[in-house]
């Protein structure tokens, strides 16, 4: 496995920039994920790392040397894409063996069926060795894309949203699969994604891109828990973060169109925003504050309920089915060590 | 509003069933969905309730009127689609407009009717611009604004949330419960989404290959399923489930660990199986407590960090991987071995061959 550098890789389109000073350093075994909705710029990074397109500024090394003049089939890289391409005719067997059949490889059969075999085991497709992929579901389509993918030990994997095209229980345990595969195995791998889910539970580290920029580059608690600027802090969790005009007011902050008072930090901009996570905004009998239930999203696990306080809405997330009622008075407090501030154009402070 | 019956209520195709003979009563005011997968007959379900697809056998009543052969618009509901089927070279006003103005309407009236759901719905900002400028959202605001102007019988959604993006579809489905809540409309409504339908409804009827598998409240659904589908369908991850050998009051689980069961359950444990014999263990991922003296032992198989909350991925066996929800501070290399223990009162039993759930109404 490699680490790969990209050194201020900038792309043009006609009339766009698709990637504007993009640098980030993914380590030898490392899980780094590109996060950002459509259009950020996440595949055209995947796709000039494996040197299908070409950057017009900037550097490209695994480890450390440069891959200007390498031709993609010699960057050894392995690609699995959102569409499983595989070849619906052949066997699963022989389509986890291609790859090895290269005649560039010239790997000897017997060598073949042991990494096969080895392989089909760590996904857990066996039982599927013998099938035509066309009979296949998706999921198991998915495995034997990444199985044809790790069969041949590449020196990075590029993961283009390979988990999209699945249903949801399905994309869940195949995300499991593969962060114990690449935890187990190490290998240096980008994963591009725009579900934050995805980004947080399989990641390393992850890179926020949005409009061909990077905008943060941490770990999932990092970004979690110190989102750089208010559009991190929105892509990353669910329910979304409150966010709330907020002003300085008496050596206080007060969010703006309610009577809510919180501490202020020790230089606060007149006027700021102000950003605190649903499970940070927290019911209790001897609350600091008060409103009033103006809705409830009961989800099993943990219910969202919909706090009216003043003129604005807090969602707040709290464990199980919980029993309150439509209008019913609530006192609650804000976390506040959990507090996250911003500058009015999103910096965080 | 209206209350909606289902008598037998079926649809087929040759011999094969797209809807298996139902019973549904939807009272009047109610937010009922219908969940399921691709297939399991729900958009069928709602399309005959509308009058767009004819049944093949039983009877729809909207209170005590029969319409089962009644022409769609002479049902006097309203139908919210996915895309949401406006008019294009109208504006949000002229669109909201046009069903009472098809209807003949005079304008005075047609004027306040439109200004009381812009009013509700808070799209006042929207109304002179047409739809190839609106968002997914906006949209959607006026594809429900056009259903509500006419004042329906009940209205019938078919995942008017699935194509929007995931920042809209929250903000909409809170939107659209505020919406119910203060109109108290009769609302069917059909979702594959779970989080959608237990987040929204009164009640959920769960379906899956034509047949009904449970109607119950999002709570009931959620904490006692009624078979092995809705236990894996609802939840994310669905209740982790356990085969073993239950005799004696215990349950021998692979990997040579025993579980007691908890005492109200024996009986009805030894009702279902006659004795002994085999039987799936369940329980939620939020059941599962870490704890040195537990009961199960597994190997860490993977940790997901979501922000709030840690899932933990435990090894029990070969295959067999259960998810144990803890704080995000959880956190295990893989390979780690750990014992965890389960709520009594959280852990359920289903019959393998049945599929059904032994100990429901055994519980306090």
């Amino acid at each position: 496995m490699s680490s790969v550098d990209l050194q201020g890789i900038t792309k043009d389109f006609p009339g766009l920039r698709a990637l504007d000073d993009v640098t980030f350093t993914i380590k030898d075994g490392e899980f780094f994920v590109l996060l950002g909705p459509t259009g950020a710029g996440k595949t055209t990074t995947l796709r000039i790392i494996a040197g299908l397109t070409k950057q017009d500024a900037g550097a490209l090394l695994f480890d450390g040397v440069s891959m200007e003049h390498t031709t993609p089939a010699d960057r050894d890289v392995a690609f699995v894409f959102q569409q499983y391409s595989l070849y619906p005719t052949m066997t699963v067997y022989d389509n986890l063996a291609f790859p090895l059949r290269s005649p560039l490889r010239k790997v000897p059969e017997a060598d073949i069926r042991k990494k096969v075999d080895e392989t089909a085991q760590k996904l857990r497709i066996t039982h599927l060795l013998d099938r035509k992929t066309a009979k296949l579901s998706g999921g198991e389509m998915q495995r034997v894309s990444i199985g044809r993918a790790i069969v041949r030990e590449p020196r990075v994997f590029l993961m283009d949203e390979p988990l999209s095209n699945l249903d949801a229980k399905l994309r869940e345990s195949l995300r499991v699969e593969l962060q114990h595969l690449q935890k187990t195995q190490g290998n240096t791998t980008l994963f591009v994604t725009h579900d934050q889910i995805e980004a947080l539970t399989l990641a390393d580290r992850i890179a926020v891109v949005n409009e061909g920029r990077v905008i943060q580059i941490g770990t999932p608690i990092d970004i979690y828990d110190r989102p750089a600027t208010t559009f991190v802090a929105t892509l990353v969790g669910t329910p979304r973060i409150n966010l709330f005009n907020a002003a300085r007011d008496n050596g206080t902050i007060v969010i703006g169109n309610s009577g809510l008072h919180i501490p202020s930090l020790s230089a606060t901009p007149a006027e700021l925003l102000l950003g605190i996570r649903p499970e940070d905004v927290r019911p209790t009998p001897d609350g600091q504050f008060t409103g009033r239930v103006g809705l409830t999203e009961p989800l099993g696990v943990e219910t969202i309920l919909h706090i009216q306080s003043g003129g604005q809405t807090l969602l707040s997330l709290v464990p199980g089915m919980a029993q309150f009622k439509l209008n019913d008075t609530i006192r609650f407090n804000l976390a506040e060590d959990r507090l996250h501030y911003f500058d009015m154009e999103g910096k965080r402070l | 509003m209206a209350t909606i019956h289902l008598q037998q209520v079926e649809k087929k195709f040759g011999d094969f069933f797209a809807v298996k003979p139902m019973d549904l009563t939807i009272a009047d005011g109610e937010f009922v969905s219908l969940l399921g997968p691709s297939g399991c007959g729900k958009t069928t379900t709602l399309r005959m309730i509308s009058g767009l697809e004819t049944v093949s056998g039983g009877t729809i009543s909207l209170d005590d009127r029969n319409v089962t052969w009644r022409h769609p618009s002479d049902r006097n509901i309203a139908f919210v689609f996915q895309f949401y089927a406006l008019y294009p070279h109208m504006n949000a006003r002229q669109n909201i407009a046009f069903p009472l103005q098809a209807e003949g309407m005079d304008k005075a009236d047609i004027e306040k009717r439109v200004e009381e759901v812009v009013k509700l719905l808070r799209i006042e900002s929207l109304l002179t611009t047409r739809p190839n400028k609106l968002s997914g959202g906006d949209k959607q605001r006026i594809a429900l604004a056009r259903a509500l102007v006419r004042r329906p019988a009940a209205f019938l959604m078919d995942e008017p949330l699935g194509a929007l993006d995931a920042e809209f579809r929250e903000t909409m489905r809170a939107e659209i419960k505020s919406l119910h809540l203060s109109i108290h409309a009769t609302t069917v409504y059909v979702t594959h989404d779970q989080v959608e339908a237990m987040a929204m409804s009164d009640r959920i009827v769960v379906m899956s290959a034509a047949e009904v598998q449970q109607v119950g409240t999002p709570a009931e659904v959620y904490y006692d399923p009624a078979n092995l589908f809705v236990a894996r369908f609802i939840g994310s991850p669905g209740m982790n489930l356990i085969a073993g050998q239950y005799a004696g009051g215990k349950i021998q689980l692979p990997g040579g660990e025993g579980y007691l069961t908890p005492e109200g359950a024996r009986t009805p444990l030894g009702a279902a199986l006659n004795g002994e014999g085999a039987v799936f263990l369940g329980f939620r991922p939020e059941a599962a407590e870490i704890n040195p003296n537990g009961a199960f032992t597994g190997n860490v198989y993977a940790t997901d960090m979501h922000g709030a909350y840690t899932m933990l991925h435990i090894n029990l066996n070969e295959n067999e991987i259960v998810h144990i929800r803890g704080d995000r501070a959880v956190a295990f290399p893989i390979g780690t071995q750990v014992r965890f223990d389960l709520k009594a009162d959280m852990v359920r039993f289903f019959h393998p061959k049945t599929e059904k759930a032994i100990w429901q109404e055994a519980r306090p």
